[in-house]
């Protein structure tokens, strides 16, 4: 008996509409954000976490509705992510029925920001993603550095060394992707979460590379993660949320069937 | 009318309790006609006025008991409990012990008689297994009280959790639900008219949303 492994399917959304394509059969608007996450909860989801790629700054008024608009019908916790830059980003998306929010590139510009929003809303509901490629070279020890701008642009940081820094900083969990494998459903890069779960006592969302089943599993008992997120496998139907979880339990995984 | 008042004090996240109060409510009134009215308030008049009130709460204790202070929720907690269901959620129900070990210490209402504690820095299992603090995500609550607002839900169903701090107690048959974290922890307690919970009903989709739609049918301690 013990706390549930968690699922979380990942939706990418532009003005408003589920992009990368989600493939319900029986779904009646695919892009509808707030459909899909209705149906992820009610399919077993344990938590939804909403990816906000719209470009311009007008077109987030959107966004704000369409957090309000599924918060109103999902009742797992809700992530936001995607352009939180200022504390207003963080009470706008609170006050819509966001749980948490998730902060990446503000954080690698302006690491107090993590601090000043931890003490101004609490930890339990400050997500830093961090986005990692490995740096080493065959013959060297593992390293890895953050990268920022869909994986195109280096920062220099170390990651270890900066998920310490911001789980000190009040970072209540972080959503750990491998630029290295993220959309080459390979699997997660076990060596990196494993790394990044040891290092620090917050939970740990592994993200990037999961192409089947087994590759969840791997996240949990080999990568040491507390969560694993998937898109492309849960949107195009390749598994259900059910038969996911099925199958964790049957690697011996604590998961929540109920 | 069933009025449902959820207490603002400023802190976190009230739009998702009111909006599963309100889907429950819809539920209810499809079947016995019985409309929900769910209020976001801080005004004692309207808290007053209600049929029921939720106390809830999400943060850090110390900030959430200098608002509760300033607004004087806690005379609005006490007078409710003693006429009408009070619901009071994780931080809710942790303010409503007499102190907190969270932010250096704080002292809050003292309207039960418990105490919040950190999980510690080395939180461990049966296995000796390390587990992270936060205590985040779903875990089973056993239930220890045959009590209204567990009907229909059945015994160790998960619900969600998000919390760094535990609350213990001295009364123990004030206990209706109990986890396992690293150790045992109080998950739900049962106080004439007060339900709290340490786990967030509204963001556990079918047990929650069972025990708040329990909550809106519920006549409190005479029940």
């Amino acid at each position: 008996m013990a706390l549930a492994k968690r699922i979380i399917p990942c939706l990418d959304c532009d003005r408003g509409r589920v992009v990368k394509g989600v493939q319900f059969v029986d779904i009646r608007d695919a892009g509808d954000p707030v459909e899909v996450s209705r149906r992820y909860g009610e399919a077993g989801a344990d938590e939804i976490t909403f990816l906000d790629i719209t470009a311009s700054h007008e077109d987030r008024a959107t966004t704000v509705d369409t957090v309000r608009a599924i918060a109103g019908q999902v009742f797992i916790p809700l992530t936001v992510g995607g352009g939180i830059r200022t504390l207003e980003d963080i009470r706008t998306m609170l006050n819509a029925g966001a749980d948490k929010v998730s902060i990446n590139t503000a954080a690698v510009q302006n690491p107090e920001f993590v601090r000043e929003a931890a003490e101004r809303f609490g930890s339990q509901c400050i997500v830093v993603a961090v986005d990692a490629k490995r740096v080493s070279a065959e013959d060297e020890p593992l390293r890895w550095e953050i990268f920022t701008h869909g994986g195109r642009k280096p920062t220099g940081l170390e990651v270890i060394e900066w998920v310490r820094r911001m789980v000190s900083y009040g970072a209540g969990e972080i959503l750990l992707t491998s630029m290295d494998r993220d959309g080459t459903k390979i699997g997660f890069d076990l060596e990196l979460n494993r790394a990044v779960s040891e290092a620090v006592n917050v939970p740990i969302i592994a993200s990037g590379g999961v192409g089947n089943l087994d590759h969840l599993a791997d996240g949990v008992l080999l990568g040491a993660a507390d969560a694993v997120l998937a898109a492309s496998i849960f949107h195009f139907g390749e598994y259900t949320i059910r038969e996911a979880k099925a199958h964790m339990a049957s690697r011996g995984i604590e998961v929540r069937l109920d | 009318m069933n009025q449902v008042a959820v207490i603002d004090y400023g802190m976190g996240n009230l739009h998702s309790v009111a909006k599963a109060i309100e889907h429950v409510g819809a539920e209810l009134a499809a079947e016995s006609g019985q409309a929900t009215k769910v209020t976001i308030t801080s005004d004692p008049a309207q808290i007053a006025a209600a049929d029921r009130v939720v106390f809830p709460g999400v943060g850090a204790i110390r900030d959430c008991m200098a608002e509760i202070n300033r607004l004087d929720v806690g005379a609005m907690v006490a007078s409710a409990m003693k006429t009408k269901p009070v619901l009071a959620i994780c931080v809710g129900m942790q303010a409503l012990m007499a102190h907190s070990e969270e932010n250096g210490g704080v002292d809050c209402l003292g309207l039960l008689s418990g105490r919040v504690k950190f999980f510690g820095e080395d939180l461990r299992d049966d296995n000796d297994a390390r587990l992270k603090v936060p205590h985040m995500g779903w875990n089973r609550v056993t239930q220890t009280s045959d009590h209204p607002l567990w009907r229909g839900v059945p015994d160790n169903s998960r619900f969600y959790f998000v919390h760094s701090y535990y609350v213990t107690m001295d009364e123990t048959d004030q206990v209706a639900g109990r986890s396992v974290y690293g150790r045992e922890i109080v998950a739900a307690i049962s106080a004439g008219n007060i339900f709290a919970t340490q786990f967030h009903p509204e963001k556990s989709q079918n047990a929650g949303l069972t025990l708040l739609r329990n909550f809106l049918t519920w006549n409190g301690a005479s029940d």
